[in-house]
């Protein structure tokens, strides 16, 4: 073998980017909140599964309502707690389209909890992101049904007091228990670990709703730094020490369906 | 087609079906239930889109994100479910896609009862839910009407990419007339090119009742205020009955326009001059016509299911040429002829 | 040692500080320059060139402000059909 001067060369390669799916435009989130890392995270998803032209999103009330803006898709802006209502009229016209929505927790678990309930008892093909971040960040941060016990907020002064208030409400189990669901998650995005279970919980819940296995809901706890009064660091810590105690992350439903999907690459 | 023996809300839901419905969501309440069994039955049969949503919030997103994909959606109601309905029809209003509502009203206000009324005419005209908008509001006094009406109800929504709402009440839906019904019509299933349909080859749409700055969101309403001032100048459709001549002028829709002829028919027997306006648009409303038949009337009487709520629009309309008198049966009560006639023979009896 | 390097997009940066949480090697502090909106943006400080291109600053970013690059070594026979360059898959890591 003659021998052939191997020439080493060096390229710079672009290795981490915006996805393509998610808007150029700067976002209305504050700083640190991670509603921006999970659009980010969702646009990364679409990007990789190639589904941008052939996604619609439904956004409702509340800081998510940017989302049908944030995310380069066909979108519409739904009334509060109705997103898996439009959605569902929307997948029904259009079957072979994904059909996603993205909920933040006062519109999914209070004023929308019968929209949602519904659309997993039917097991409609739709994908719904739930941002809990256990307040109504829109409005200035009142109590969500997701504020945890004691949990300060501007009305609840002295803390969340479940004796009147009640208990703070897991979406996640509550999802998983019905019927048709195929696919609940819940996951955060506090460091690499938890970002990348994320994102892995985003792709099985949008090929499952293409392998039209059922409802699928993935549960997101996000920093809300502004209405907490922490730093964005400080959040994500908060989230880590106190939020996940109550709010356990991990693939909470797995449907037989969507286990042959998870061994499938 | 042969004329066949037909139930207001079957011919209402068949009507629907031929005009070319592509998807129905709806909730069972009286006095309209038998429109959403029909399509529980007919919708699949065709192929077509059916739900029977939670709740009526639920069906009227529902209509809204079918709309958004440019199919023709429609839910049906009464006067309660209409109510927990104004707040998406808000949204369709300020979003420019069609949707077709029916609203088979009972008396109310609350639970009310299931006999027939015509209390829903404000929040069906005025724009019931919040913000400035308005709906075409088309009001059937038989059977026969409701189906033309329903049909229209499509095209208008179609034209305008706005709501339009069948108001019957409790009497159109439930009793059976002799009645025509239009042969199912082709429609083309091309989606128009601002549908959410998922952004192949083009750049995204998105349909969003919302607009941060106020000088965005004061756009979007002067635009939808020149479309509804589009509708005004030619969509108005009222029927006019004898009130060239007429010294008295009586003003009812629906039922109570047909229960009126038959007072203004004996009236007329007995030598009085009177006349009769049946608008068949409650909105855009017929000021136009009243006023000119006003100008040369002694008096004008309104007649309607309630305490009182088109004769507000009656008096804007006679705008004080004549002197404006109101007979109402609210509750689910139905007016007979007689009663009408009586106060028209009043009406005829002062100088 | 693999080398990299980001490229911060200032205007989209809020200044929230996360990215300067997760770089294993501190390489990234705030600016005491203001962007158009007020916030002070992220910069990465690497006179040693010790970013390795790891990415974690990027993912972390709530707002899509870090593009990474890596140097990625490719051999190519001189004189000899150009090989098939070895393509690093974009996106996360």
């Amino acid at each position: 073998m003659d021998e052939q001067i191997a020439v080493v060369n060096v390229q710079e390669q672009l290795v981490y980017a915006r996805p393509r799916a998610l808007t150029e435009e700067t976002t209305n989130y504050c700083p640190g909140c991670t509603h921006g890392l999970i659009n980010k995270l969702i646009a990364e998803v679409i990007d990789e599964l190639g589904i941008q032209e052939n996604t619609i999103s439904v956004s409702p009330v509340g800081c998510s309502v940017f989302f049908y803006r944030y995310l380069v898709l066909d979108g519409v802006v739904a009334p509060h707690g109705r997103a898996p209502a439009v959605a569902i009229g929307i997948k029904r016209m259009l079957p072979d389209r994904v059909v996603i929505t993205y909920q933040g927790d006062g519109d999914m678990a209070a004023i929308g909890m019968s929209e949602v309930v519904w659309a997993a008892m039917r097991g409609e093909n739709i994908t719904a992101f739930f941002v809990n971040n256990a307040n109504y960040g829109m409005t200035g941060g009142q109590m969500a049904p997701t504020t945890l016990a004691g949990q300060v907020t501007t009305t609840t002064p002295e803390g969340r007091d479940v004796e009147t208030m009640g208990m703070p409400t897991r979406m996640a189990e509550l999802i998983a228990g019905l019927p048709g669901s195929a696919y609940v998650a819940r996951c955060s995005t506090y460091d690499a670990r938890t970002i990348r279970d994320a994102r892995n919980a985003i792709r099985l819940a949008l090929r499952a709703q293409m392998a039209e296995a059922g409802f699928t809901m993935v549960e997101f706890l996000s920093a809300c730094p502004t209405n907490w009064g922490l730093s964005p660091q400080g959040a994500l810590q908060w989230i880590k020490d106190t939020m996940v105690a109550y709010y356990p992350l991990g693939e909470i439903k797995v449907s037989e369906a969507v286990q042959r999907l998870k061994t499938k690459r | 087609m042969a004329k066949e023996l037909l139930k207001g809300n079957i011919a209402i839901a068949e009507a629907a079906l031929r005009a070319g419905v592509d998807a129905y969501f709806g909730y069972p309440i009286t006095p309209q239930t038998e429109l959403l069994e029909h399509m529980s039955r007919r919708m699949p049969e065709l192929g077509r889109v059916f739900l029977q949503a939670e709740s009526e919030i639920a069906a009227i997103n529902m209509v809204y994100g079918a709309a958004c994909t440019g199919a023709w959606a429609m839910t049906s109601s009464s006067g309660p479910g209409i109510s927990l309905m104004q707040e998406g029809l808000s949204y369709i209003a300020l979003s420019d896609v069609p949707a077709v509502v029916v609203d088979i009203m009972r008396g109310g206000p609350g639970l009310g009862n299931i006999q027939p009324s015509q209390a829903d005419y404000n929040q069906l005209t005025r724009g019931g839910g919040h913000g400035d908008y308005r709906c075409i509001v088309l009001a059937p006094a038989t059977v026969q009407e409701a189906i033309d009406l329903t049909v229209l109800a499509f095209d208008l929504a179609d034209k305008y990419r706005t709501v339009a709402i069948l108001a019957g009440d409790g009497l159109i839906g439930q009793m059976m007339e002799p009645a025509q019904l239009p042969p199912m019509r082709e429609r083309s299933r091309t989606r128009p090119p601002w549908a959410l349909t998922g952004a192949r080859g083009r750049p995204p749409n998105s349909i969003a009742a919302f607009g941060l700055e106020a000088e965005t969101l004061e756009a979007m309403n002067w635009r939808l205020q020149a479309k509804l001032q589009r509708i005004r100048q030619t969509e108005v459709r009222c029927e006019t009955w004898l009130v060239d001549d007429a010294e008295i002028l009586v003003v009812a829709f629906g039922s109570v326009g047909r229960i009126a002829k038959t007072a203004v028919r004996e009236a007329r027997a007995h030598g009085i001059r009177v006349g009769l306006i049946r608008p068949i648009t409650l909105w855009p409303f017929p000021y136009k016509p009243i006023e000119q038949a006003a100008a040369h009337a002694r008096a004008v009487l309104v007649v309607e299911m309630n305490t009182g709520q088109m004769v507000d629009d009656v008096r804007m309309a006679v705008c004080g040429q004549a002197p404006v008198y109101f007979h109402g049966r609210p509750g689910g009560s139905v007016p007979v002829p007689e009663e009408i006639l009586e106060r028209i023979v009043e009406l005829s009896k002062e100088d | 040692m693999a080398r990299g390097r980001i490229v911060i997009n200032l205007e989209a940066c809020k200044g929230c500080q996360l990215c300067t949480t997760v770089c294993p090697s501190n390489l990234i502090r705030m600016a005491n320059s203001f962007n158009s909106r007020g916030y002070r943006p992220a910069e990465l400080v690497d006179p040693q060139q010790r970013c390795t291109g790891c990415a974690l600053c990027a993912i972390m970013c709530p707002d899509a402000a870090i593009e990474v690059f890596r140097e990625v070594k490719v051999k190519s026979q001189e004189g000899s059909a150009a090989e098939e360059v070895v393509l690093v898959v974009t996106g996360p890591a």
